[in-house]
């Protein structure tokens, strides 16, 4: 991992390598270098299965993370690219001509996200949501909890326990 | 609204213009009637019967409760000897199992399909999330309270329930139905406008007739 | 011609045997094929309760004329089949209103079921029934051919088209019976009963699991109903016929019940073993196998 990642260095100004295991490691780099670095990827080192695309609120630093995944299925590795998109108005390059699967992946994103990917396919028809009509949910200033007493008749009498406590209560009830 | 739903003007193979609105002319637009039991006491009693020997389910699992239905079928628990099957069409059903969290997105389908099955007609609540929407009782997606948008005759409880527990289900169900208890399709017809409200008020695109069978 | 008209009520008993035997065999059969994968089974009466239930359902709707008269022509063909053809050989009581050229009938009958669902589902407008009805067609069309060629096999060989005489000149030791003294005829046509019966491997007409359900999808309450009468009916009916045109017809009762049952066994033993064919396989396989022996079999004649 560490090899290959001094020999795309050399060609491409790349953020620093975080090992997790021996085959996983993730990568940041520049939105712009994004596409070259995936055709540099796929056609050179086997890197040729995009496993996901997802993405992460870091709403304190006011960003989205992309982070696709890939693939290496001789090396047996996997390689995880890390772009960083400002949160406002947030919008990426489509990657659906590389990985058609891709298209999904961005519908998605786009739906519970609210990242745009201009020209993918499909992209603003409704994926899992239908008459959405509230900020896309996945986002973290999305109150879930408010929204669902809002919108949906609770049954009352519900009662929340914790576990551990219910449990010890009911088996051990004279205590530790 | 999708865009085969709209009114459009449609050109026939014999060259003839002509309008089409397919919610209005592709389905029926009377709303469900009350169907008493007009026969003589002694015949609904030996129909009650055969509806609660013969029970057929809607393949149609709507959550992760379905998984529990398939366990049904094999030869460990073996329905088919209480006289349950199940049918791939809501035509030919009887018994509608939401197995599970029912999202918005399939209560939408399940209400199509629910008003396409024949009168009487029963519908089970399978698992907690049914009930009061169970692990899911946050989230922004799945209804909480199954009885606000179907007639629900019985719930089974558990996360996830069983196949045990969903086999005594179906026999208090076979109890309820041979009392004659599972008036569930009049329920929905006597109270028609108060569903539909409900179930509008969470299914915010609704491209759909109000009628669907 | 004098018309007897004692044969009406005693064809209609008929009826009523072979429609109770065809339910209990129906109930029994399932019951082996779930016995084969170590269930219990439907209850053997629960054919019954469900015709009840379904007739006793309390709302239908509808999709036009044709919708109506679908299962009513299937299950008059069921009906007609069984009626124009003697059930039990050498009783007056149970010749039914067998006539001198009920071999011709007979064959249209085995059709005509299959047509009047065809106009019935084509109308209810679902597509699963149109790609259903369209899929049955071809099969049974396909299906029908080395039938065709082994009954007329048959006729020629006895050098009649009335049932009852053929039943009659097989009379008189197994070994009179189409089965040892036309045996390519009678491999065609058992070939061609596999085809017909619906069931594996040639039921992806109907078979839940493909488009579920195929022609009666939107079939429900009292059409359904008719639909499994006829299903109680029509396949005995059909079995009775390939009794009397190759394996020496039946002189009682209890002959033909075993005879029936071990017939249409033929047919559930194949389908347990067997996986399902797509149509284009189907008929491919009929042309292949089944219709050579047809032609072989004229030829022989």
């Amino acid at each position: 991992m560490h090899e290959l990642h001094e020999r795309l260095k050399a060609i491409f100004p790349l953020g620093e390598l975080t090992v997790q295991r021996p085959d996983l490691a993730f990568i940041t780099l520049g939105r712009e270098h994004l596409r070259p670095l995936l055709l540099e990827l796929r056609h050179r080192h086997g890197f040729t299965h995009l496993v996901l695309l997802t993405a992460v609120d870091w709403i304190e630093e006011g960003c989205f993370q992309l982070t696709y995944l890939l693939n290496d299925r001789a090396g047996a590795r996997d390689l995880g690219l890390r772009v960083m998109l400002p949160r406002e108005g947030a919008s990426m390059e489509s990657i659906h001509d590389l990985w058609p699967t891709a298209a999904t992946y961005q519908r998605e994103l786009r739906e519970m996200f609210g990242i745009d990917f201009p020209a993918s396919p499909g992209v603003d028809e409704p994926f899992i949501l239908e008459g959405w009509r509230d900020i896309p949910p996945y986002r973290r200033d999305f109150d879930t909890l408010k929204f669902a007493e809002e919108n949906f008749n609770q049954r009352p009498g519900r009662a929340t326990l914790d576990p551990a406590r219910h449990m010890r209560d009911r088996l051990h009830p004279e205590g530790e | 609204m999708k865009e085969e739903l709209e009114k459009r003007v449609v050109k026939g193979p014999d060259g003839v213009e002509f309008e089409v609105d397919p919610l209005r002319d592709y389905y029926c637009q009377s709303a469900p009637t009350v169907m008493p039991p007009a026969y003589i006491k002694i015949v609904e009693e030996l129909f009650n019967w055969a509806r609660a020997e013969s029970i057929w389910i809607l393949g149609f699992g709507t959550g992760c409760g379905a998984i529990e239905m398939r366990p049904l079928m094999t030869p460990r628990f073996d329905a088919y000897r209480y006289g349950i099957q199940w049918r791939p069409t809501p035509r030919q059903a009887n018994l509608f199992v939401i197995s599970g969290y029912l999202s918005v997105k399939t209560l939408k389908r399940a209400i199509r399909s629910y008003e396409q099955m024949q009168n009487p007609k029963y519908v089970v609540g399978l698992g907690s999330c049914t009930i009061n929407g169970g692990m899911y009782w946050d989230s922004y997606n799945t209804i909480k309270r199954l009885d606000d948008y179907l007639p629900v005759d019985l719930y089974i409880t558990g996360c996830m329930p069983r196949p045990e527990a969903l086999l005594a289900g179906f026999q208090e169900l076979k109890r309820l139905i041979r009392a004659g208890q599972a008036e569930g399709a009049n329920r929905y017809a006597e109270q028609f406008e108060w569903y539909k409200a409900n179930q509008k008020r969470v299914i915010h695109d609704w491209d759909m007739p109000d009628y669907n069978w | 011609m004098d018309f007897d008209w004692i044969r009406i009520p005693y064809a209609l008993l008929t009826l009523f045997i072979v429609f109770n035997y065809g339910l209990l065999l129906n109930a029994l059969i399932a019951k082996i094929a779930a016995r084969v994968g170590r269930r219990h089974g439907i209850p053997i009466w629960q054919n019954y309760i469900d015709l009840i239930k379904n007739y006793g359902l309390r709302s239908s709707i509808t999709h036009g004329a044709m919708y109506y008269l679908g299962p009513v022509f299937r299950l008059s063909g069921g009906v007609g089949l069984l009626l124009f053809v003697p059930t039990i050989h050498g009783s007056l009581m149970f010749a039914n209103l067998s006539f001198a050229g009920d071999l011709i009938l007979a064959l249209y009958f085995v059709f005509f079921g299959t047509l009047g669902m065809a106009l019935g589902a084509g109308e209810s407008g679902h597509p699963h029934a149109a790609i259903g009805i369209s899929r049955g067609l071809s099969q049974v069309t396909a299906a029908e051919l080395p039938f065709a060629l082994a009954v007329f096999s048959v006729a020629l060989q006895y050098q009649t088209l009335s049932v009852s005489e053929i039943v009659a000149a097989q009379q008189g030791g197994m070994l009179n019976w189409t089965l040892f003294t036309n045996p390519f005829a009678v491999a065609a046509a058992m070939l061609s009963f596999l085809g017909s019966m619906m069931r594996p491997p040639f039921d992806v007409v109907i078979a839940p699991q493909e488009i579920p359900i195929g022609p009666p999808t939107e079939y429900h309450s009292s059409y359904l109903a008719l639909m499994q009468t006829n299903r109680a009916i029509f396949p005995i009916a059909k079995v009775v016929v390939y009794m009397n045109l190759f394996f020496g017809g039946a002189t009682s009762w209890p002959l033909f019940c075993v005879k029936v049952f071990l017939i249409y066994m033929v047919s559930v033993l194949v389908g347990v073993v067997f996986p399902r064919f797509r149509v284009e396989q189907s008929v491919r396989w009929f042309l292949v196998w089944a219709l050579p022996l047809g032609v072989v079999a004229i030829l022989l004649v």
